[in-house]
């Protein structure tokens, strides 16, 4: 972004990859896979690099608002300067930050969540499926709090699958019932309180009950937590978890 | 403003979000349509008690009487099956969200007597309307007519017509006092019971929060320090000296907002926060329903404490007392693990059908530990040290940028 600026030069939108896109080797793939997305859509985009810092959710919903503080006003910093308009974030919780925290500390930007911008691209015809990659395939979607719950869109993922084509099978606790994957207020970053079960292993049992192939998912907390459920009861063999940007690049 | 009435209009005078579960919504305002109701007949019967009047109303509104002390009596008759249907999925039906620990004692107590007291109402009002209406037939001149009340005269006319006139005049007042009693007593009981939530319902649904769900409140003293620390542009930083460390978060009830403390006022302890609150289905202590009795029980504790405090105090004047609190804050009564299981899923703000804010008070009492205490969970301390040191959630010893290149 900040070569782009130099230049002159504004992108079309600025990609928050955040720290699991940044780091996570799972993410990191979903990352890549959203930028493919974005490349045959034609979309100029940048990312800060080195200079995005965690937007602070974490630290916030922990307590920490000294650290969400530093962290959200040195990336509102480095935003301005860049004079960034448009965001688009792989990853709900960075999305729902960006959106609903920083205007409040003087950072206001349009954002949206990637399945929202996907959606976008494609009812503006910029993208398109062409493979019935998925034809027959169970598929059901996992809502993820941040943009289900949190910000009330459980419209535009759905939308995404459907342009895949596969059977979408909900889940018995979904949209505003949705089951939260265990991994949200900082809960990702530390072991569980004393309990009869963890939270994700909960959601899992769930995924199972409906018989679905493959977990559609918009979040990558939720892909790691489900990903990790699946494992605890050996069925990581039997049912994939993927991020809705990955299944439609494979459709397209 | 607008949408604030709308609110109130929908979600608290037409209960808009219990009816995500149909069931108990259609109960549920099978007895609020039958207690609203009834209050037009309280009227008449408050004016009746202080001028020795029977059913003053009746001559005046004529056919518009039957038709209300009629819908009344249907309501009431159909509120009386909810009332049975609740105390059923109350105590035997052992629903989760019934048989958890926090409803021990007093509030499954309180729960149960105010349905009592609803099936005791209902049956006054039947003796009232059941003797009146044979009555009128036997003296006439002392019962004036009401028109045919439906209930009374299908169900329950071949029972009062068997009865003498005095037995019927001694069950129609007897009908009638309870009536009186139980609604006078209702009032008075009201503040000390989770009830109260037929008023507070209102005001709190009119106050909820209209910013962002996501967004949590912003802590300006801490934001303009940050901002002074990092040598940023923005608003001027005044810099005050003082020998008192500053309190942020929130340990005891007077820390909260007004509308917390309402929050926990209005909960009616249905537990529909619980039963969809991923770490209590899991087996964890947190329970968003106990958040908000403990905060209730907390602020009624410390409204009784320092009552009397003023008391002594204006008694003996023992002033250096009167500074004291009584030792206790919220933290005896919501324990670190509970607030620290939670997901901030928000599942609980959306399941209240009273727009209670479970997840506002937890997250209070999180920014206290961490902020006035500097304690938190084990492992939260490395996570926040990444986070100051390389703004990221891990210890990482990459570039942030190196995820392009592993193709």
């Amino acid at each position: 972004m900040a070569e782009l600026a130099a230049a002159g030069e504004q992108p079309e939108v600025l990609y928050w990859v955040g720290c699991a896109g940044s780091f996570d080797a799972r993410a990191q793939k979903v990352a890549r896979s959203f930028c493919a997305l974005l490349d045959k859509a034609g979309i100029s985009y940048a990312i800060l690099g080195n200079e995005e810092k965690c937007t602070g959710d974490p630290a916030r919903r922990a307590g920490n608002e000294f650290v969400f503080q530093m962290l959200a006003l040195q990336n509102i910093e480095v935003l301005n300067l860049s004079q960034v308009t448009n965001i688009v974030a792989t990853c709900p919780h960075c999305f729902n930050t960006l959106k609903n925290e920083y205007p409040a500390l003087g950072g206001n930007y349009e954002v949206m969540h990637h399945t929202q911008y996907l959606q976008k691209l494609f009812s503006e015809g910029r993208l398109s499926v062409s493979g019935g990659a998925f034809k027959g395939i169970k598929i059901t979607y996992h809502d993820s709090c941040y943009l289900g719950r949190v910000n009330g869109d459980y419209e535009a993922p759905r939308a995404l699958i459907e342009t895949l084509d596969a059977d979408l099978i909900e889940l018995k606790r979904s949209r505003s019932n949705g089951l939260c994957c265990g991994a949200g207020g900082a809960q990702m970053f530390k072991e569980d309180e004393v309990g009869d079960k963890r939270i994700n292993e909960e959601r899992v049992e769930e995924v199972l009950s409906v018989g679905a192939e493959v977990v559609g998912a918009n979040c990558p907390w939720c892909i790691t937590m489900l990903t990790d459920g699946l494992k605890a009861r050996e069925k990581q063999d039997n049912v994939m978890v993927y991020d809705i940007s990955e299944l439609i690049l494979r459709n397209i | 403003m607008g949408g604030r009435w709308k609110d109130v209009f929908l979600v608290a005078f037409g209960q808009k979000k219990m009816f995500k579960n149909v069931i108990p919504a259609v109960l549920h305002f099978l007895i609020y349509a039958a207690f609203l109701i009834t209050q037009i007949e309280f009227i008449e019967i408050f004016i009746d008690g202080i001028f020795g009047s029977h059913r003053i109303l009746a001559p005046f509104l004529g056919g518009f009487y039957t038709f209300m002390v009629g819908s009344i009596e249907v309501l009431s008759l159909l509120a009386f099956f909810a009332t049975v249907a609740f105390l059923w999925r109350r105590n035997l039906l052992k629903l989760p969200r019934f048989t958890k620990t926090e409803l021990d004692g007093w509030p499954r107590l309180d729960a149960n007597f105010i349905l009592f007291g609803e099936i005791l109402l209902i049956a006054g009002i039947f003796a009232m309307n059941g003797a009146d209406l044979v009555l009128q037939e036997r003296l006439p001149d002392l019962y004036h007519s009401t028109g045919v009340l439906p209930v009374s005269k299908l169900l329950s006319f071949d029972f009062f017509s068997a009865m003498d006139t005095p037995t019927l005049q001694v069950l129609e007042r007897i009908g009638w006092w309870s009536h009186v009693l139980v609604v006078f007593g209702f009032i008075l009981y009201l503040p000390n019971s989770k009830h109260l939530h037929i008023f507070l319902a209102f005001p709190n649904v009119y106050f909820s929060k209209k910013t962002p769900r996501g967004e949590m409140a912003n802590m300006p003293d801490i934001m303009n320090e940050v901002r002074s620390m990092l040598g940023l542009q923005g608003q001027e930083v005044t810099e005050t000296v003082s020998d008192v460390l500053p309190v942020f978060g929130a340990s005891d009830v007077k820390d909260l907002t007004g509308k917390n403390i309402m929050d926990a006022y209005s909960c009616t302890e249905c537990g529909r926060c619980t039963a969809v609150c991923p770490a209590n289905l899991t087996g964890k202590k947190l329970s968003p329903r106990k958040i908000m009795m403990d905060v209730r029980d907390r602020a009624t504790e410390v409204v009784r404490y320092e009552a009397l405090k003023n008391r002594a105090a204006a008694a003996d004047n023992a002033t250096d007392e009167a500074h004291k609190g009584d030792g206790k804050n919220l933290f005896n009564y919501i324990s670190r693990e509970e607030i620290r299981a939670c997901t901030t899923c928000n599942a609980c703000v959306e399941a209240c059908p009273v727009l209670i804010d479970p997840l506002d008070i937890i997250l209070q009492m999180r920014r206290y530990e961490v902020l006035t205490e500097s304690v938190t969970a084990e492992a939260w301390t490395p996570m926040f040290t990444s986070l100051e040191n390389q703004g990221c959630v891990w210890q990482v010893p990459q570039e942030r940028t190196d995820w392009i290149k592993e193709q």
